[in-house]
């Protein structure tokens, strides 16, 4: 595997929330400003420290969705039922309140805009949020690396960034996106409900010959098992690179 | 103590078992890794101690086998933040596997198949704390988990604990690995909260 670095000590930052978007009925992308955020690469992530009033805390990780933007940082949190931390951040933490965080974080998962390779993104669910900030980030760099995007979700409902997605895929040249609904599919949807399989990433994917960056994020299940595909097919698994949501993300 | 969360209670305080800072309990087991899960056809599966003067004592999957096994309950602290206790292992002590190693380095640099890397003070993998394992709960390791064997130092954040574990450089100096390289502590001790460089 090939090395990547960040450097610096990594300090805790107070943000505060300026605006929220719902994305789903259970997903809302939360905006914050960050005073001194040193800005981030497409794919990194954030820990988060919340504190309550007798001074118990807790910490979660999650991943980054915006490119870089100033003192800008964009998150979009799953609540995770009976989680301890996303449904705060879901349903309770208000546009003024304060929360802390520190990062960014990771130097693996990551897509650099300098880079020249065509790349495949592939996102299960809330996996596309690191995603997400890769295609962003090709936008705001106007960079013309060819992205594929295959993107499992449950239902059309679930889908994070429907309209922004449809408009980047009008909009940005090069930049291709394909649905796999695994639960129901939308009225007149060629196929029923079906699970990632070969013939998808066969299909909607690049042949390993073209030497593209592979970025599966998902469920650990999920990502096993395209994992195993894309080597399957012949893609170089040091191009291959992985993040899990586990089930304890909340 | 940090900035006060509005309205944020969480969960009911415990009397349970200490966690190291930052830390929440869980019971599932999340798997974490960079890339996809090599497969190792175990008739070609090695386990390789590399000294400082480049000797190399090696063991097949039987060798590793016929040695004895111990079975270390211990507690892993993810740097992701989840913490599972009380888990039960199998595998070969590496005071074992070190017995007839001549050294005299100070670190050891880790590596594994599929290219994962990671890097610990010689110290930390001795007097019994770091184990080749190869069964988690009675059953063989799940590849998604590390198997066939992996690396096992519980004391340390879990990526030290190097998954697919393949060999052991022994050296005198310290070589950052896969993560260390990529902002994560050199040394990773979760009770000292040592997650990312500088903490």
């Amino acid at each position: 595997m090939a090395r990547a670095a960040i450097p610096g000590r990594l300090t805790w930052r107070v943000g505060k929330l300026a605006e929220a978007r719902a994305e789903t009925p259970t997903a809302r992308t939360l905006v914050l400003d960050v005073p001194g955020w040193p800005g981030h690469l497409a794919g990194q992530h954030v820990d988060v420290r919340l504190t309550a009033e007798d001074g118990y805390s807790t910490q979660r990780s999650y991943s980054i969705a915006s490119s870089a933007d100033g003192e800008r940082v964009e998150l979009t949190i799953q609540a995770v039922p009976d989680g301890e931390v996303s449904p705060y951040l879901v349903q309770t933490f208000s546009p003024g309140d304060p929360v802390e965080l520190r990062g960014p974080v990771g130097g693996w998962f990551v897509w650099r805009t300098s880079g020249m390779d065509p790349v495949l993104l592939i996102a299960g669910g809330s996996g596309i949020v690191p995603l997400m900030a890769m295609i962003r980030a090709r936008r705001a760099a106007g960079s013309r690396v060819p992205f594929r995007l295959i993107y499992s979700v449950r239902t059309p409902d679930d889908v994070y960034y429907a309209d922004e997605l449809r408009r980047r895929v009008r909009d940005d040249a090069g930049l291709d996106v394909t649905f796999v609904y695994t639960r129901a599919v939308p009225d007149g949807w060629p196929h029923p409900p079906r699970r990632v399989g070969v013939a998808d990433v066969n299909t909607n994917g690049w042949p390993p010959a073209l030497t593209p960056d592979c970025y599966v994020c998902g469920p650990t299940a999920f990502v096993e098992t395209v994992a195993d595909i894309l080597v399957a097919l012949g893609h170089d698994p040091r191009r291959v690179r992985t993040e899990r949501f586990g089930p304890t993300g909340g | 103590m940090g900035i006060v969360s509005p309205g944020f209670q969480g969960r009911p305080r415990s009397s349970g078992p200490e966690l190291p800072p930052g830390q929440y309990l869980t019971e599932d087991f999340p798997v974490l890794s960079a890339g996809p899960t090599p497969r190792v056809p175990m008739d070609r599966w090695e386990f390789v101690i590399t000294t400082e003067t480049s000797r190399e004592h090696r063991w097949t999957w039987a060798e590793l086998m016929a040695l004895p096994s111990e079975t270390p309950t211990v507690d892993l602290h993810c740097v992701t933040k989840w913490s599972k206790l009380g888990t039960t292992w199998q595998g070969v002590s590496l005071d074992t596997l070190m017995s007839d190693v001549d050294t005299a380095a100070d670190y050891a640099f880790v590596h594994s198949y599929g290219g994962y890397t990671t890097n610990l003070p010689l110290a930390d993998l001795l007097d019994g704390q770091a184990w080749v394992a190869y069964k988690f709960d009675g059953d063989d390791l799940a590849p998604a988990h590390g198997g066939p064997a992996r690396l096992l130092v519980p004391h340390l954040y879990l990526w030290k604990s190097a998954k697919w574990v393949r060999g052991i450089q022994l050296r005198f100096d310290d070589e950052p690995g896969f993560w260390e390289t990529a902002g994560y502590h050199d040394y990773g001790d979760p009770w000292r909260e040592q997650r990312y460089q500088g903490d």
